[in-house]
């Protein structure tokens, strides 16, 4: 009632284990490919951390590099297993070592299920982390000149060219936050006295924002301040005009771009568990052929390979039973201890009441 | 009088060959880089053709795609050669090409040298072809409405933006032309007629410049427009402020970057020529040796090898008359002036006896 059984003669042992060979070293370079990927990933997120609150969305990166250097260790062990599966002498040796890579090997695979899973999953947390990270690099975009914060001007303007964005959801929100020191605001001033008394905080807000919003495939030099007054520009249209600056908000821009480059390697990473899924059963298939060759009179003889000895529910009520026997194992341990205590706790009563019992006709 | 004669062994001969058909191998790989560093110059350059005026400077990434393909089939042909120079039978396929083959390389390995030093003396023709495009281009930036033109505005701004540069040479080429277009500008203004009289040409001329030379690392917001006037601004000094914009010219700039280029590509040619030097001596030698064991009879035994048979003076004379006298094949040799009609005898003294000699007479038998 085996699982899927097949029967393997001599010559198709050997290909097995040839083919195995070479398909458990792609799965090294599968592995390398995973480790790579995962480094990629992680130095692309670390290089934006300033605008992103929480690192959340690390656990991505850092599985991907886990599973890839396991997976190199992994196949690596199975090209050995392989080499040795047809030496006699040798093979024996690997007996106890396959159930356990039979798990790692299982693990592997729902690990890296588990990324492909993840990746569209932490999208919207992506998103609240980005959106956070943002509003804090606009708030302190005019700190210049406290330490911690110096370089979010320069973070934020050099953000804003590469990704072609502005502001967080879009470039009204450099209106609601002053992003000019008053280290360079006059204070002497009577428009910038009237601009600081028009709202409750004395902020210095202006409809204005900063040169790294301007798109350069605008036809006319960028207008930058009174954005909203049509009449302060010459042949401008508050609201039709549209190329002047970036139209996208950066949390959008830099959403799409993470979730672009986790949705390119989606494939990749899928046919890699795919790879590995054929090397766990070819593996599977490979160690009872052999064991079984082995274990007949003439080795050289055909023998049956399987995935399960038994089927599926049985071998799942075996398994549970053993497991089961070794919890049982545990537990009789300390009711014997308690049992046997008790005993001991019974005789010394027993010697002390025969000491008793002797001593008053001693006195 | 052989110059720098070597002998070479039956083994000795074998290993020069091993060593060629290895370093022959090398030298096509060495052919391939150059090949591909000429495609990426080639595609450096017309990425910003548009700012380069109509100066000659493709010629130089031309040479090295070529250079390239050509050491890729020469270095083959070679190492096919090389290889089959080991067994005498095969060798003697490839005996009458060897010397043409020798002759060659040694023209190609001139060729590369001369790749190598245009290499360094691109500098000068991309110097005045930025000089004359960034002009060109500055001046319209803002003919965004013109075909052909509208796209320059887009181009310059991106290049500064990407080399952290302003202008020609510095922010002030722009205080010199109209960069901003007359669509945008008011002309019942009283400020904008007065700028528009104040020169000669009636151009808009102002002391600003566009956002793409805003310096990101500047601890303040842009200052853009009015940058001379220091009254304008709080707290602000023109000619002490060094952050607000881009310091360094975009002639500058782009040339450093194309220098930089060309200086690695002009390395990796002369690594490549002296490659080539080594392979054409070793093809030399093992062309000479392997000729004088011909001539000499047994494959075994040893031979000299050469890199020139009589001095260099000697040879160059046997050369040019060898030229002089292929050219001198179809003529008839009147230069003595003799008449062609009239029966010289000859003068030479080799004897061989009276043409009438009877026929020898077998009287046995």
């Amino acid at each position: 009632m085996a699982l899927l059984k097949m029967k393997f003669n001599q010559q198709r042992r050997v290909r097995l284990a040839q083919g195995l060979w070479l398909l458990s070293w792609l799965a090294v370079t599968c592995g390398a490919f995973i480790f790579c990927l995962g480094v990629y990933l992680k130095t692309e997120l670390l290089r934006r951390d300033e605008v992103m609150e929480n690192t959340e969305i690390h656990v991505v990166p850092n599985i991907l590099i886990m599973v890839g250097l396991a997976s190199i260790g992994t196949n690596w062990i199975a090209s050995r297993v392989c080499q040795d599966s047809m030496d006699a002498s040798r093979f024996p040796r690997w007996k106890v070592l396959l159930l356990a890579w039979f798990v790692v090997a299982a693990l592997l695979c729902c690990l890296l299920l588990a990324v492909v899973v993840l990746s569209y999953a932490l999208q919207g947390r992506l998103e609240e982390s980005l959106k956070v990270g943002l509003r804090n690099g606009i708030r302190f975009y005019k700190d210049t000149d406290v330490p911690g914060r110096c370089f979010q001007k320069e973070t934020i303007d050099r953000l804003q060219m590469e990704f072609r964005c502005c502001g967080n959801n879009n470039f009204k929100d450099w209106f609601e936050v002053q992003w000019v020191s008053n280290r360079y605001l006059d204070f002497t001033s009577q428009e910038v006295k009237d601009r600081v008394r028009s709202n409750v905080d004395n902020r210095y807000l202006l409809d204005g924002v900063p040169f790294s919003c301007c798109n350069p495939a605008s036809p006319r030099p960028c207008l930058q301040y009174h954005l909203t007054d049509s009449r302060a520009h010459y042949n401008y249209e508050y609201q039709s005009e549209e190329l002047n600056l970036y139209g996208r908000g950066c949390r959008q821009a830099l959403t799409d771009y993470y979730m672009g480059l986790m949705n390119s390697t989606g494939p990749g990473v899928l046919s890699v568990i795919l790879i590995q899924m054929s090397v766990l059963l070819s593996m599977r298939y490979l160690q009872t052929a052999v064991e079984g060759a082995m274990a007949l009179e003439n080795p050289e003889e055909e023998s049956e390979g399987y995935l399960l000895e038994k089927g599926v529910k049985e071998t799942y009520q075996d398994v549970r039973a053993k497991v089961l026997n070794l919890v049982k194992f545990v537990q009789v341990d300390p009711a014997d201890e308690g049992a046997s205590g008790a005993a001991e706790g019974e005789k010394t009563a027993d010697a002390n009441t025969e000491k008793a019992a002797t001593s008053p006709p001693a006195s | 009088m052989a110059v720098l004669k070597v002998k070479f062994t039956k083994t000795k001969r074998d290993k020069l060959a091993q060593v060629l058909w290895i370093l022959n191998w090398i030298s096509v790989v060495t052919g391939a880089i150059l090949f591909s560093l000429g495609t990426f110059l080639k595609v450096e350059l017309n990425k910003r053709g548009e700012l380069m005026s109509e100066r000659d400077v493709q010629y130089v990434p031309n040479t090295l795609i070529a250079v390239g393909l050509i050491a890729c089939a020469i270095n083959f042909l070679g190492g096919k050669i090389c290889y089959d120079c080991v067994d005498t039978a095969k060798f003697l396929r490839w005996k009458v090409v060897l010397l043409p083959y020798t002759a060659c390389t040694f023209f190609f390995t001139f060729c590369v040298l001369v790749g190598a030093l245009m290499c360094y003396s691109m500098h000068w023709e991309l110097e005045e072809a930025l000089n004359l495009g960034l002009t060109q281009a500055m001046r319209f930036y803002k003919d965004t409405d013109t075909p052909g033109r509208c796209f320059l505005k887009r181009t310059l701004d991106i290049l500064q933006i990407e080399f952290q540069c302003c202008g020609n040479n510095g922010y002030r080429d722009w205080f010199q032309i109209q960069w901003i277009s007359n669509r945008y500008l008011d002309m019942s203004k009283k400020e904008v007629i007065d700028r528009l009289r104040s020169n000669v040409e009636g151009k808009y001329l102002m002391d600003g410049v566009p956002f793409s030379c805003c310096n990101l690392n500047s601890p303040r917001p842009c200052i853009q427009q009015q940058i001379t006037n220091n009254s304008a601004h709080y707290n602000y000094e023109h000619q002490t402020e060094e952050l607000n914009l881009w310091m360094t010219g975009c002639r500058q700039a782009l040339l450093e970057y194309y220098t930089h280029i060309m200086q690695s590509v002009g390395l990796t040619v002369l690594i490549t020529w002296l490659f080539e030097l080594s392979v054409l001596t070793g093809v030399r030698y093992l062309q000479t040796s392997l000729e004088n064991v011909l001539r000499q009879g047994d494959p075994n035994s040893d031979s000299d090898g050469w890199l020139l048979e009589t001095s260099l003076m000697e040879t160059a004379r046997t050369n040019l008359s060898i030229i002089k006298n292929l050219g001198k094949n179809n003529q008839i040799d009147a230069g003595h002036n003799r008449d062609p009609n009239v029966d010289v005898p000859s003068t030479s003294k080799a004897h061989y006896g009276p043409d009438n000699v009877p026929p020898k007479h077998n009287t046995e038998g």
